[in-house]
């Protein structure tokens, strides 16, 4: 049905976009129109859909209002709003056939078949309410045809309103969630001491589920959380950094154009590959070849979940993301500072080396701390590859755990909402969450800066 | 006036890929002259500049057959190394490009590079003459650490000036050095060619009949790639022998 609705009034919308834009060309054959015929074809259009999108998209909210308050008329002898909510869940639970539970109340049946009649009739309700707003609109909108209506400004200012709303909805979606993620971290910190979480060398939180047990608080000290996050992210680095910044070097200075016009591309695919590849990745090549590697040179407690193997496949994963934006940079430097050293006798890499990378060293750090940021972020390698052990260790054979693995830890499997150990991820998310958007806002800033240098 | 050659350009012809660029020129360039190459848009005449310092290395589709002899011998040849021989022959470009370092160091950058000094104090002399001789240093000699990014497009290009002077060279090229500065700034760079030429081989490209006239002693017209046209620039502005020099330096092509 409401598939059917929706064809109609977009083939309404159709129909009235060929009408009023046709009777507007014949128009301005004789006459110099305000607007050009697309737009009066545009503004019947958006006249005929807009409005009538916009009422189904809120009907069965507007219908759940409805029915709410017609509901509640059947128990206009009880006073207890709560009793009331309860009447009218049991009423819609039983007309729907979810329950078969009679609640012993004079207004119990008629209520139920009231809400049976309100819900049939909703969808033929919608039907036609719906077609008949559009089909309203569309008559009203074909009067509007003549030379001076300004449709021109009517569809201008309707665009800058849908993109406005859009913009609005993503700030308000994302200062939800962080607002969400702050309430959570702060009900945490109820049971919980901050600074017993920020500073606390001991992390087990699985120790909560059982109230009889000893140690049935668990321990929340995000230490070795956090160490285990840097040390990956450190190795990361050291993996990423060289390699990121020598191919971009390559490609940007070096490379001829039809060598970078192959590896550019190839560089910026690489990026796209999902992280849960690289992550299977690390535990079927790299894992084995560390645990070889190890048995060759004799160290015997060589684990196959360890530090260094996840940092260094998240390594490997931010190659390209190092190599595309420090290639950025390096390429933003204008070429006739390249030109002007290369005519004073300096060889490529010394050009490279005195001026091409001092003037782009802004871009270099910016893109470094980005690709740091997305280091700390990375889940689904860390999982696969790093374990759940949070120990305190700067070891690079041992198994550490992460941030994020943390989370996923604490938040799959049944959890009741409000233990600590599941607030817990929420706080550890917190702390996450500003890390990376402090090395975020550092480094566009930086980034930022390097533009309009030689803009 | 001597009339030793310095740089001797033989039956040159420049490729950028399929495209000729310059045909079969031929030219002279003698020593502590300016020498002007003027010519419409697009006729090669920073082709042919780019030729002497073998900047064209650096574009790789460019090819290039001929001859040209500094103090007759052939850059081209294999023995021969670009580093050395930008060294001989410093460049100017059009628009100026100071790297974003200090005053100092842009002047400073050529013989750091090449290791030309042993001391602070020698390197130290080369900046303060160098900027001396572009005429830079009175204006700057209290802020010779700020960045040279932050002076004015005249006093820019008089830098870059003094960057290619620092390494000592014996030619210098100049790709329009004026085209943008404004009457004043380049009525200094003008004074500036014609003090400089007391020392060094000047190769200047022009777009201006007047500059040429002014700073040049020999002018070569250039006429899509070829070289119609080479001589003393007063012979060439009042008695031109090729009716396409007449018409461009009159204003009827370009
Ligand atoms: N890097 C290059 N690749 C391909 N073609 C080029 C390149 N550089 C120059 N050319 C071509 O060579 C010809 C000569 O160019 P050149 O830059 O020498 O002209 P010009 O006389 O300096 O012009 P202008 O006065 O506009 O600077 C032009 O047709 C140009 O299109
Ligand atoms: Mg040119």
């Amino acid at each position: 049905m409401t598939v059917f609705l929706l064809i109609l009034i977009s083939s309404l919308a159709v129909y009235g976009f060929i009408l009023n834009k046709s009777k507007a060309s014949v128009m301005s054959d004789t006459n110099i129109m305000h607007s050009q015929p697309h737009y009066h074809g545009l503004y019947s259009a958006f006249i005929t859909l807009v409005p009538a999108i916009l009422l189904l998209f809120f009907w069965s909210f507007i219908v759940n209002m409805i029915t709410n308050i017609t509901l509640k008329d059947f128990f206009s002898d009880i006073t207890d709003t709560g009793l009331i909510k309860f009447y009218t869940d049991g009423v819609i639970g039983y007309a729907e056939g979810a329950t078969d539970k009679i609640i012993n109340h004079a207004g119990f049946m008629p209520a139920v078949e009231h809400y049976q009649a309100l819900q049939h009739n909703n969808k033929i309700l919608q039907f036609i309410v719906i077609s008949t707003l559009s089909l309203m609109l569309f008559r009203y909108s074909l009067k509007f045809v003549e030379v001076e209506f300004k449709a021109r400004d009517y569809i201008e200012r309707v665009i800058v309103i849908v993109m406005r709303a859009s913009a609005v909805f993503a700030i308000f979606v994302t200062i939800g969630i962080v607002l969400s993620l702050l309430f959570e971290t702060l009900r945490f910190f109820d049971s919980v001491n901050v600074f017993d979480f920020l500073f606390g060398l001991h992390w087990s939180p699985q120790m909560a589920i059982r109230a009889d047990q000893v140690g049935s608080s668990g321990s929340f000290g995000a230490v070795p959380v956090f160490t285990g996050t840097l040390l990956i992210a450190f190795i990361a680095m050291t993996v990423a950094t060289p390699i990121g910044m020598f191919s971009a070097i390559y490609l940007s200075q070096y490379a001829s154009e039809n060598i970078r016009s192959y590896a550019k591309p190839i560089i910026e695919i690489l990026a796209g590959i999902p992280t849960v590849v690289y992550g299977f990745f690390a535990v079927i090549t790299v894992a084995p070849f560390f645990r070889d590697m190890g048995a060759f040179f004799s160290f015997t407690n060589m684990s196959s979940e360890s530090a260094l193997i996840a940092g260094s496949v998240l390594g490997i994963m931010i190659i390209p993301f190092v190599a595309s934006l420090t290639d950025d940079a390096l390429t933003a430097v204008p070429r006739s500072l390249k030109e002007g050293s290369l005519a004073m006798g300096a060889t490529l890499s010394e050009t490279t080396k005195k001026v091409i990378i001092p003037a782009s060293f802004h871009g270099i750090v910016g893109s470094f701390l980005l690709a740091v940021s997305r280091a700390i972020g990375e889940t689904m390698i860390v999982v696969m590859a790093a374990g759940f052990a949070a120990n305190l260790t700067f070891n690079p054979f041992d198994s550490v755990s992460t941030v994020t693995v943390q989370i996923v830890g604490l938040l799959t499997g049944d959890q009741e909402f409000d233990s600590p150990k599941t607030l817990s991820a929420f706080a550890l998310a917190f702390v996450l969450f500003f890390i990376t958007l402090v090395l975020n806002v550092i480094s566009l800033t930086i980034v930022k800066k390097y533009r309009e240098e030689y803009e | 006036m001597t009339e030793n050659l310095k740089v001797s350009i033989r039956n040159l012809n420049v490729f950028y890929g399929k495209k000729q660029a310059l045909f079969d020129v031929s030219l002279n360039i003698m020593e502590k002259e300016v020498t002007s190459l003027i010519g419409p848009s697009g006729c090669g005449k920073s082709t042919l500049l780019k030729c002497i310092n073998r900047m064209n290395d650096l574009v790789e589709i460019c090819n290039i057959n001929g001859q040209i002899l500094l103090d007759s011998v052939d850059i081209n040849e294999v023995s021969q190394d670009p580093v050395l021989l930008r060294m001989k022959v410093g460049m100017v470009f059009q628009k100026p490009n100071p790297f974003p370092k200090s005053i100092y160091d842009n002047v400073a950058f050529g013989p750091r590079l090449h290791g030309m000094t042993k001391s602070k104090e020698d390197l130290d002399n080369i900046v303060i003459q160098s900027l001396s001789k572009s005429g830079l240093y009175e204006e700057v000699k209290d802020r010779l650490y700020e960045p040279g990014t932050g002076l004015s497009g005249g006093q820019q290009q008089r830098l870059c000036i003094a960057r290619a002077l620092a390494v000592n060279p014996q030619i210098l090229l100049m790709d329009e050095p004026c085209s943008a500065l404004d009457p004043i700034a380049t009525a200094k760079i003008e004074d500036l060619i014609a003090e400089l030429k007391q020392q060094y081989t000047i190769v200047i490209v022009t777009h201006s009949m007047q500059q040429a006239a002014r700073v040049s002693d020999r002018t070569a017209y250039m006429h899509m790639g070829e070289l119609i046209e080479t001589g003393m620039t007063k012979t060439i502005f009042s008695n031109p022998q090729h009716e396409k020099t007449q018409d461009y330096i009159t204003g009827r092509i370009g």
